[in-house]
């Protein structure tokens, strides 16, 4: 079976509809084990002490936040080009949990940074490009919300998107040429030899599966209320009931 | 009439099974018809039936979801149409000619010749936005003179004319048909255009939704 | 080209005209300079130092609260009906209101911002950079803009969405814009903020029409 199959919107609901129960569960119980082995299992970091604990739950947010968004690219891509129903619901359904992802990064980075910087806010350059990232999920969010016509918010919405990810890319890095900050270097990266210790490592593994499973089961069922709100409004319009 | 791009030999409009859906609605459903050169077509039918959303559909701003429009020999349609809606596309800050010698230096075509053809000399240098709805209506129409394309659609020309200024509507379209040009006319009044065809419209069956909406075809709920 | 021209024209003369707002986003950035003293306080040294700052988000909101009527004006009378119709491609017409737009609201306050960057204490070797910032950074919020209103025309009271839409998009333009004036005030080289503000509008000005012109395609349906 060919992956455009899924877009039909029949074949997509019965298959999310067998799916979802066990991607709750797989979600809830790889959730659990990260952050219980993060939170109980790890030592204390020499400088920052418990606090640092905070990443299982900042870090795996932060990637979501941008990882959403860039599925969110491809999707509102395959729509424009294929015309595929799903697709377009799927960013749109996509779009609050990117938000929330973003506001749960910055708010959890407010946290560790208000004992570690002594100030919850500082702009620096990744704080400032997750704030305004923020801003373009909410002006897609509001655009879609503006647009009646669901077929003419998903392609507007879809131009957006696609403007959106190549003027969010282009602040990253006029934010970094405007400051370099306070924030430590990236947690996770293949290149650096600064990585976190291996004690940390592979719970925050866990925790970012167990985000990715979370978010998967939030996006079937997100998806799945926008496909039988186009249902409703179908056959209201219609006129057969 | 102004500048004309009608080329000798057979021109032919034809739409095909089409299906038109405007804002998740099916609004219409397996229409076919052709209009040759030097026909008007006059759409008839109930409001919202579809008239303004074919018209849309020919001109090539709303497309169809399923079907087709052709033009032979085989041209672009969009090149080809000219479309007067229920907005008659007036700036009001604008003087009747200037809005004319804009559309002149848009689509090409003589202002002048269509000033005099439209009967609006004597308004010439008023303001768009002091003129009549009559007026404006007449100036609106005007533009096809001057566009020189050889498929006028036409959404209720007649709305705000009075007897006269419609005489001279039927008597444009006339002319334009007999040069080789055609019109699509979607209106509720009886035009004096004998030789034209009348296409009485329907709305699609409730039931032929299902068939084009993928939101409305299988089982769950 | 003459269809070019005519539009251009056209968009300037509306500009200029009663209620065409031409000379509404000088004054709006001649406003919120003269107040932000007031806000900020009268230290010269402060103000100095938040000029450059302050002189691009007056030019950002000014361009900004002119742009939710360039297409929604041609919208509601029609004429980006014939204007979809017309010889001229969509991107074209973006592109040539764009610029018009620029012209008309960009490009005098460029010539503005010297003169009301003297009462901001604007430090001396800071102005010819912030002059060849704005002059080259504006036309990218004339072009950025007019994607924002290109999406939003069709929707009623769509200002307030517009800026939401619009000046996350401005946020490159204002730093590198602004970054130039900050460091050229400071004594170093504003030539890498310059050459980046450039680039950013090059950019702009080739993908925006584009952009632009798919959302007026997608409303006109």
């Amino acid at each position: 079976m060919s992956l455009w199959e899924l877009a039909n919107p029949t074949l997509f609901m019965r298959l999310s509809g067998r799916m979802l129960p066990v991607l709750w569960v797989l979600a809830a119980a790889t959730l659990a084990t990260g952050l219980i082995w993060g939170f109980f299992g790890t030592p204390e970091e020499a400088r920052q002490g418990a606090s640092v604990k905070i990443l299982f739950i900042h870090v795996p947010a932060a990637m979501m936040a941008i990882n959403i968004y860039a599925m969110m690219f491809v999707t509102s891509l395959v729509w424009l080009i294929r015309r595929h129903h799903v697709s377009a619901l799927a960013a749109r359904a996509a779009a609050p949990v990117g938000a929330t992802m973003t506001v749960l990064a910055l708010l959890t980075g407010a946290f560790w940074g208000q004992p570690i910087w002594g100030a919850p806010w500082d702009w620096d350059p990744r704080l400032t490009s997750f704030f305004i990232l923020f801003l373009f999920y909410l002006g897609y969010i509001a655009l879609w919300a503006a647009i009646e016509d669901p077929d003419k918010a998903a392609d507007l919405t879809s131009v957006l998107a696609l403007v959106g990810s190549v003027f969010a890319l282009l602040s990253r890095y006029a934010v970094n040429f405007w400051n370099q900050g306070l924030h430590q270097d990236a947690t996770l990266s293949l290149d650096s030899r600064t990585n976190i210790d291996n004690a940390f490592w592979v719970p925050l593994l866990i925790c970012i599966a167990g985000y990715f499973l979370l978010f998967l089961a939030l996006l079937l069922v997100r998806t799945r209320t926008e496909i039988r709100a186009r249902r409703l409004r179908a056959l209201m319009l219609s006129g057969v009931h | 009439m102004g500048r004309s791009e009608r080329q000798d030999g057979a021109m032919r409009l034809e739409v095909e099974d089409l299906t038109v859906h405007r804002g998740g609605r099916l609004v219409i459903a397996g229409l076919g018809f052709a209009v040759d050169r030097g026909e008007a077509l006059i759409l008839r039918g109930p409001n919202g039936v579809g008239k303004s959303t074919l018209l849309r559909a020919l001109a090539g701003l709303a497309p169809p979801s399923g079907g087709r429009i052709t033009l032979t020999p085989d041209l672009a349609l969009e090149d080809h149409v000219a479309l007067t809606g229920h907005l008659d596309a007036i700036k009001l800050q604008m003087s009747v000619a200037e809005n004319l010698r804009f559309w002149a230096g848009l689509h090409g075509g003589d202002a002048d010749a269509a000033l005099i053809g439209a009967g609006l000399e004597a308004l010439a240098d008023r303001p768009a936005g002091f003129c009549s709805a009559g007026q404006k209506r007449r100036l609106g129409l005007a533009r096809l003179l001057l566009a020189g394309r050889a498929i006028w659609l036409m959404d209720e020309p007649t709305v705000s004319l009075d007897r006269e200024a419609e005489a001279w509507l039927t008597g444009q379209v006339r002319t334009h048909c007999a040069g080789g040009g055609m019109a699509v006319i979607a209106t509720h009044v009886a035009l004096d255009l004998p030789a034209a065809r009348v296409l009485r419209m329907q709305r699609p069956e409730p039931q032929a939704a299902h068939g084009t909406d993928p939101f409305l075809q299988g089982r769950w709920g | 080209m003459r269809a070019a021209r005519a539009l251009l024209l056209r968009e300037l003369a509306l500009a200029l005209r009663s209620g065409g707002g031409a000379g509404l986003g000088l004054a709006f950035f001649l406003i919120v300079l003269l107040i932000a003293p007031l806000g900020i306080g009268p230290e010269l040294g402060l103000l100095s130092r938040v000029a450059p700052g302050l002189i691009w988000i007056a030019a950002l909101l000014a361009c900004l609260l002119s742009l939710d009527r360039l297409f929604q004006a041609d919208l509601e009378d029609g004429s980006l009906d014939v204007l979809a119709l017309s010889p001229l491609p969509m991107e074209a017409v973006v592109a040539l209101k764009a610029l018009a737009h620029w012209l008309t609201t960009g490009l005098p306050l460029v010539v503005a911002a010297p003169v009301l960057a003297l009462t901001l204490a604007l430090p001396g070797p800071a102005y010819l950079p912030m002059v060849i910032g704005l002059l080259i950074g504006t036309p990218a919020l004339s072009f950025i803009g007019a994607v924002g209103a290109a999406l939003t025309v069709g929707i009623r009271r769509g200002g307030l969405l517009l800026s939401l839409l619009v000046l996350p998009l401005y946020i490159p333009t204002l730093i590198f814009g602004a970054q130039a004036a900050i460091r050229a005030g400071r004594g170093l080289d504003p030539a890498t903020p310059l050459l980046l503000t450039g680039a950013i509008t090059l950019f702009t000005l080739a993908l925006a029409p584009f952009a632009a012109a798919a959302a007026l395609r997608i409303n006109l349906r």
